[in-house]
């Protein structure tokens, strides 16, 4: 008797818990690639809550998903229901025409959803937007004190900040810098080249044009801040790069603010974390368009899977975006964009980059390309094995020969 | 073994290498032959949290009847093979003929993906190979003269740079030689440098990838000849000394010879391994001083937009890169096994 109540309540506990547990989702498939930041781990966590009964969540968020998202979306059905992107990688989703318009499910799931969430091409809802980023100016307020130093409001004032610091002797090489060969140099060359005003492309066309006066200030700003750099330099992305601000050997450096949360951690050296203090993007060369980019980070739905998973993993999507996920344990990890977000102290970096009116990353089918090009040919450059627009024209070159590929030209 | 017989017995082995081997090469080959179709743009209308903006887009629909027709894209023949990211035939000729000399020709080449990845690979191929097999002989007659109780534990730990998988163990040794690693502070100690760093120039780059390389490889060749050394014949090894030879001219006379099948085995496996080198360049991040034809690949494939028929092409072009590259020693045992009648 005792027996049977028990196996009672564990069996309708079981059919309760996965009917709530699944936010309203009875049965289906989700799925989820991204990347790996805290604030895409909070997403993910929010969407494994849907699991249960009949629903399936898994979640592969790794630093290298933007290797296996396009094939992980290819297959039919496909292994990814979903694709957590910036507005960098949701181009090579829409490149392979992978994703499905999203117009139908937000009209039926959607509502809370502002309308500038949305991510539309010509009209289709091509994914929603939950966070905003870009990177700006991360500086150890005590050591800019101690030597009457202003927080750099352009690059030419970091370079001479960064010459007072090193000949105070207080650092050898105080100034950050994400500058890796590959993706992470590339997107600098990218900030500095929007900084000093130049265009990638010729307009309309997918002709790149960056082998000009502007390209070659660029690359030379970035070559005079890389004197002030660790000499591992092109070893260093974005993970490196905070672990010299944690160790205490860097003093300014241009950092995702995304990446600012940890570093005021409670791991880090007091003497660090409670120092370090963030403003706004770095302008150059006398311009006035921030050399930074603007970034949102949101969700796709695959076309390959039925309707019902692509129902199903929309719900979940929207269940780990919804406005009571916020607390003061997520709040600061982001610049969330969903309804109820109150800025933190951690976001004023990325709002003054907003309201300088930086640059959003282009959203052009060929951007990748030309980004690939440049974090491979501009390596020379910065070891000073070629001249600036040697290396802006092997950039070129490369492009040329991968779009042609490609089918762009 | 009659012919009925010997083709059930293969039977497996063949359909193991059809699908695994022979299927994959030829979907490479014919990738490396085809290239996507040209992409339609459209001027649309992209909306994001930052506003609105004309930019470009693909029209899929526009090619969708073209890619259907023709999967496999379009026919380009030789085109990415001669393309400036692969043998770059055009810039090759134009350096050849406006150059000034012949290191100045050379310096020309290395601004090329394809030639430069090709410099590093085989000086790295022309030096790994020779000092794994020294090495690796000279860990192996060590341990073959140890006492036998030792000799296992010995043996043991030969083995275990062999066993770190290759990205762990080259990680751990790039923060290792970091300037504030264990071995970057003290190779700073010892040459009294505090701003040396062995990650920020090409040579000392190429020197680490090297020493790495012959750290990982040694124990392969230590016990592919450390078994080879358990069949020495002893007699021989006693008529030589009581010919009263030394222990180095029993060495060079009695146990290389000896072993000179199994050298040819372990340069065989090693110049096959060493020209794909891979993971010590990804391990190291040292993209900016040294690339290799895998990392060609590998990057091509591992960016937001991937170039298929490009790794495909490269794919090939390390294929017969290794072909060339064992022609003389599969020669050599071609001649070995059909001696002339």
């Amino acid at each position: 008797m005792f027996l049977r109540k028990i196996a009672t309540v564990v069996a309708l506990t079981t059919i309760a818990s996965s009917v709530w547990a699944g936010c309203g989702i009875s049965e289906g498939r989700v799925s989820i690639v991204g990347n790996e930041f805290p604030a895409i781990q909070t997403v993910g966590a929010g969407a494994m809550e849907c699991a249960g009964g009949g629903v399936t969540v898994e979640k592969n968020l790794t630093a290298d998903h933007q290797k296996i998202n396009v094939p992980g979306m290819q297959g039919n059905p496909a292994e990814f229901t979903t694709a957590i992107v910036a507005n960098s990688s949701i181009v090579a989703l829409m490149n392979n025409d992978v994703i499905r318009p999203l117009d139908d499910l937000v009209a039926k799931h959607g509502q809370g959803l502002k309308k500038s969430q949305l991510i539309t091409v010509n009209g289709n809802i091509m994914g929603v937007a939950f966070m905003a980023n870009a990177q700006h100016l991360v500086f150890r307020a005590d050591i800019l004190d101690q030597l009457g130093i202003a927080p750099p409001t352009t690059y030419e004032e970091m370079l001479v900040a960064a010459a007072n610091i090193r000949a105070s002797g207080l650092m050898d090489n105080p100034v950050g810098g994400a500058y890796k060969a590959g993706w992470n140099l590339a997107e600098e060359f990218v900030n500095m080249y929007i900084g000093q005003g130049g265009q990638f492309f010729e307009p309309g066309s997918a002709k790149v044009a960056v082998n000009n006066q502007h390209g070659v200030d660029a690359l030379h700003m970035m070559r005079a801040l890389s004197n002030f750099m660790n000499p591992d330099f092109l070893t260093h992305d974005s993970n490196a790069t905070s672990a010299e601000w944690k160790a205490g050997n860097v003093a300014l450096m241009n950092m995702w603010g995304s990446r600012v949360g940890p570093l005021k951690s409670d791991e880090v050296d007091p003497a660090v974390a409670n120092n370090t203090d963030i403003a706004g993007p770095m302008t150059v060369g006398g311009g006035s368009t921030p050399a930074s980019t603007l970034w949102w980070d949101g969700w796709t739905v695959s076309k390959n899977i039925s309707d019902a998973d692509a129902e199903a993993t929309f719900i979940a999507m929207m269940h780990a975006i919804r406005p009571e996920m916020l607390n003061d344990e997520t709040s600061p990890l982001a610049v969330w964009l969903i309804d109820g977000y109150q800025p933190t102290d951690a976001a004023k970096g990325v709002f003054a980059a907003a309201a300088m009116g930086t640059t959003p990353y282009p959203m052009l089918p060929y951007a990748g390309l030309m980004h690939s090009a440049a974090g491979a040919e501009l390596v020379d450059f910065m070891q000073g094995k070629e001249t600036a627009s040697q290396a802006l024209a092997d950039l070129e070159a490369a492009y040329t020969t991968a779009a042609k590929e490609k089918g762009y030209l | 073994m009659n012919h009925k017989t010997f083709f059930w017995f293969f039977f497996p082995t063949a359909l193991a290498m059809i699908l695994f081997i022979a299927l994959p090469l030829t979907s490479i080959v014919s990738q490396s032959f085809h290239a996507p179709h040209e992409e339609v743009l459209l001027v649309a209308e992209i909306c994001d949290p930052f506003g609105c903006e004309i930019e470009t887009t693909i029209d899929h629909e526009a090619t969708q009847s073209l890619k259907d027709s023709q999967p496999l894209g379009k026919w380009v023949g030789f085109q990415i093979y001669s393309d400036r990211n692969h043998l770059a035939f055009n810039e090759v000729a134009k350096f050849w003929q406006s150059k000034s000399s012949f290191t100045g020709f050379l310096s020309s080449l290395n601004n090329l993906p394809f030639y430069r990845a090709m410099g590093f690979t085989l000086t790295y191929v022309i030096v790994v190979t020779p000092l794994v097999i020294l090495f690796g002989l000279i860990i192996a007659l060590a341990v073959n003269s140890l006492h036998r109780h030792l000799k296992g534990l010995m043996v043991f730990f030969s083995l275990l740079p062999m066993i770190v998988t290759p990205l762990v163990g080259s990680l751990i040794l790039f923060w290792m030689i970091d300037a504030r690693g264990i071995i970057g502070s003290g190779l700073q100690e010892l040459f009294a440098d505090p701003t040396l760093s062995l990650k920020a120039s090409t040579g000392l780059t190429w020197i680490t990838l090297i020493v790495y390389g012959v750290w990982h490889s040694a124990p392969f060749a230590f016990i592919v000849f450390y078994a080879g050394l358990q069949t020495v014949p002893k007699e021989t090894l006693e008529s030589a000394m009581i010919d009263g030879a030394t222990r180095f001219q029993q060495i060079m006379h009695v146990v290389i010879p000896h072993l000179a099948p199994l050298v040819a085995f372990v340069a065989l496996i090693q110049l096959m391994d060493n020209f794909r080198v891979f993971e010590p360049i990804v391990g190291f991040s040292a993209e900016a001083h040294a690339t290799s034809l895998s990392w060609i690949i590998w990057n091509d494939i591992g960016q937001e937009i991937r170039l298929l028929s490009s790794a495909a092409t490269t794919s090939v072009l390390t294929i017969i890169g290794v072909v060339i590259l064992l022609l003389p020693v599969l020669i050599r045992t071609w001649r070995e096994f059909n001696p002339e009648k």
